[in-house]
């Protein structure tokens, strides 16, 4: 899960990580009754959204009394950047900078440890860094056990190549970021820019900071960080009924169990469908995971039933944990719930723990948008068939 | 031979008495795995039927080794828990640790990992991942049992249903051992690993390679079958019309070094020799077609 700026300065800033004083706001109004409060002669207006280049588009206004910060956040809230809408700003006491700098921690996936990267050379993307001048990028493996300690923060600044004045300040810094990462469950924290401001302070000016979603079992708190303003409202309302589910483009609504086998469905249901007219295509991903109970398995039908695009459905189901018996009866619970309501045809492939009562369940039930199929392509192709027919 | 285990493994279970641990112990029970103890703290002492026959509950995995000559555990504990449980595996020496637990935080994987590595005498395969079965001999963790009988292909996948698909398109042929590695971002035992196992195991002739969307865990595997694999090896990635993922940033983005998509993955695998199906039923084909001309 990703962080606003504003909740990574929030995190940084109970974690003594040096910050500016910033404010959030959701109106004009409010923007500039907080550049008031702060009352520095020039804030800063920061378009708050999940995605990076928010300078470039536009999204980080200076502003130097708090008429002209109201002016800058109308422009800037509801301002599409890559896809987010601008929902809040946060107004941000301007900065004296002497130096830009990077910083991040993160989960090095490759070497199963942590991976810190730091450079001198901060402010610009640091992608075009990393390609151009991968000597300026200094990446030092952290170890999982100890975190960022004195002397791993004095290899990093070191490596990174920072003047012998500023070493021991930046070192202190990095040892509080690694803090935050550690004690917030993150897989991500990054500084950029990580600034040295005029009168020789080391202040993280940005954060970007990922949380890890299997800590939330610890994390009560986190229920705060949700925000499902700009989703799909299929996507919301699986969410909300515990389903893993994503919204596609087509017209074949697929469920199945185990994210890996889903995934496999949605390239055999395209291809299944490459050759017919209209080139039927998966509709979304429903995962419905491990030892799926029926209640689970009529949800996501449910879910799918009622997506306007879908013309045919294909569960796709390999019992494990998950009980093929459950599955059927989670079909015919579902169908019975929404009677005449469903009406699109449902093509079923079941294999498994207990994959004969399964089918035998459906074979029973005689419901005539049910089809069973014996293996997975049979299905797919079925299910493209009764899609592009539907059309 | 197999890889990891077989019918010699003495397997304990972490977490046996809770009801996931309980159900899954009945049916490696049921397979034929020689499963010799339990382990719940607290619980000491007590003892869990299975086919008529009572498997002893210890308090800990240092008992539970020393009453039984356990080698291997299987870890059922809820995620809050996981990390104690390998810590004590590994500390107690055991050769092999399988962690079935789905929604184990990152760090603590990240630290038990750093743990057993340190340590070097415990191989961890997972968390949240189904096992693995040498098909006739054993079975640890939850992979169905009778989706496919012994043969000469090696399986390694991260995903579950995946491996049991895989499987079962392939159970005319049948596995010396299938790993299920799992998908989280830290694993303790990774497609390389594997790989190299299966190279060494004179009774493995092919090896099946599934992967998926994200991270670059294919594209390293890819490097390593260039350079160490002369055992033939067909590669699967699920995700060619999944959207693209959510990125993790641009660190993560300069740390794999690549797009994570499916295409990646099958030309990183195809540059290395690997034949690389679209679905699983045509990468059952690649095999098939490469068994039979061995």
């Amino acid at each position: 899960m990703d962080l606003f700026e504003y909740q990574a300065r929030e995190l940084f800033e109970a974690h003594q990580v040096p910050v500016l004083r910033g404010i959030v706001a959701t109106t004009p109004q409010r923007a500039r009754e907080a550049a008031e409060a702060l009352g520095t002669p020039v804030v800063v207006v920061k378009a708050q959204v999940k995605t990076g280049g928010r300078g470039k588009a536009g999204g980080v206004k200076l502003a130097r009394s708090p008429q002209e910060a109201e002016e800058r956040a109308s422009e800037i809230l509801g301002m599409d950047i890559k896809g987010h809408r601008v929902e809040a700003v946060m107004i941000a006491e301007g900065a004296d900078i002497a130096e830009e700098y990077y910083f991040s921690l993160l989960l090095d996936r490759a070497n199963r440890s942590y991976l810190a990267m730091c450079s001198v050379e901060g402010g610009m993307d640091i992608e075009t860094l990393a390609v151009e001048r991968p000597d300026a990028l200094a990446r030092i493996e952290v170890d999982p056990l100890v975190g960022i300690d004195q002397a791993k923060a004095d290899e990093i600044v070191a490596a990174a190549g920072f003047a012998a004045a500023d070493r021991a300040e930046v070192a202190r810094v990095l040892m509080l970021l690694g803090n935050v990462y550690r004690e917030v469950d993150a897989t991500l924290v990054e500084v950029n820019p990580l600034v040295k401001t005029g009168d020789g302070r080391i202040v993280a000016l940005d954060g970007k900071v990922t949380l890890d979603g299997n800590a939330e079992i610890r994390h009560p708190e986190w229920s705060a960080y949700t925000d499902e303003t700009s989703d799909d409202p299929l996507e919301v309302r699986a969410r909300e009924k515990g389903l893993n589910y994503v919204k596609l483009d087509g017209s074949v609504g697929v469920i199945g169990n185990g994210a890996g086998l889903v995934m496999s469905t949605l390239d055999v249901v395209a291809k299944a469908g490459a050759d017919l007219p209209g080139s039927p295509s998966p509709a979304n991903f429903l995962d419905i995971g491990g030892g799926a109970s029926a209640e689970v398995m009529a949800n996501g039908l449910e879910i799918i039933l009622s997506d306007a695009q879908v013309r045919s459905v294909f569960v796709n189901v390999f019992g494990g944990i998950t009980a093929c018996s459950e599955v059927a009866r989670g079909i015919i619970d579902a169908l019975a719930i929404l009677g005449d309501k469903a009406t699109k045809p449902i093509v079923v492939r079941l294999d498994g723990n207990a994959v004969e009562i399964g089918r035998h369940m459906l074979t029973e039930a005689a419901h005539p948008l049910i089809t069973l199929e014996e293996t997975m392509d049979a299905a797919a192709r079925r299910a493209a068939e009764l899609a592009a027919a539907a059309e | 031979m197999s890889i990891w285990l077989d019918q010699n493994s003495k397997v304990i279970v972490q977490g046996m008495t809770g009801s996931e641990g309980r159900k899954h112990t009945a049916r490696m029970v049921a397979y034929g795995t020689r499963i010799v103890g339990g382990v719940t703290p607290g619980k000491g002492g007590e003892s869990v039927t299975f086919e008529e026959q009572p498997v002893p509950v210890f308090n800990s995995v240092a008992e539970a080794k020393a009453a039984t000559g356990a080698n291997t555990s299987v870890v059922f504990v809820p995620g809050r828990f996981t990390k104690a449980a390998v810590i004590e595996a590994v500390d107690a020496g055991l050769d092999l640790v399988v962690v079935i637990t789905e929604g184990v935080p990152v760090k603590d994987t990240a630290e038990f990992f750093a743990y057993a590595r340190e340590k070097g005498t415990t191989r961890v395969i997972g968390p949240n991942c189904p096992g693995l079965i040498s098909p006739g001999k054993s079975n640890v963790g939850i992979i169905p049992p009778n989706i496919s009988g012994p043969g000469k292909i090696g399986l390694v996948s991260k995903s579950g249903t995946l491996t049991y698909q895989m499987m079962f398109e392939l159970r005319d042929i049948g596995f010396s051992t299938a790993v299920g590695i799992g998908g989280d971002p830290i694993i303790g035992t990774t497609h390389i690993d594997a790989l190299e196992a299966f190279e060494a195991d004179p009774e493995t002739v092919a090896v099946v390679l599934i992967g998926e969307i994200g991270g670059d865990a294919e594209e390293r595997a890819a490097d390593y079958i260039k350079a160490h694999m002369t055992k033939p090896v067909v590669g699967y990635v699920a995700g060619f019309t999944a959207p693209e993922g959510k990125t993790m940033g641009h660190a993560g983005a300069i740390v794999t070094g690549s797009a994570g998509t499916a295409q990646a993955k099958k030309e990183a695998l195809e540059a290395a020799g690997v034949q690389v199906g679209t679905t699983p039923s045509e990468t059952a084909r690649l095999m098939r077609e490469i068994v039979r001309g061995l």
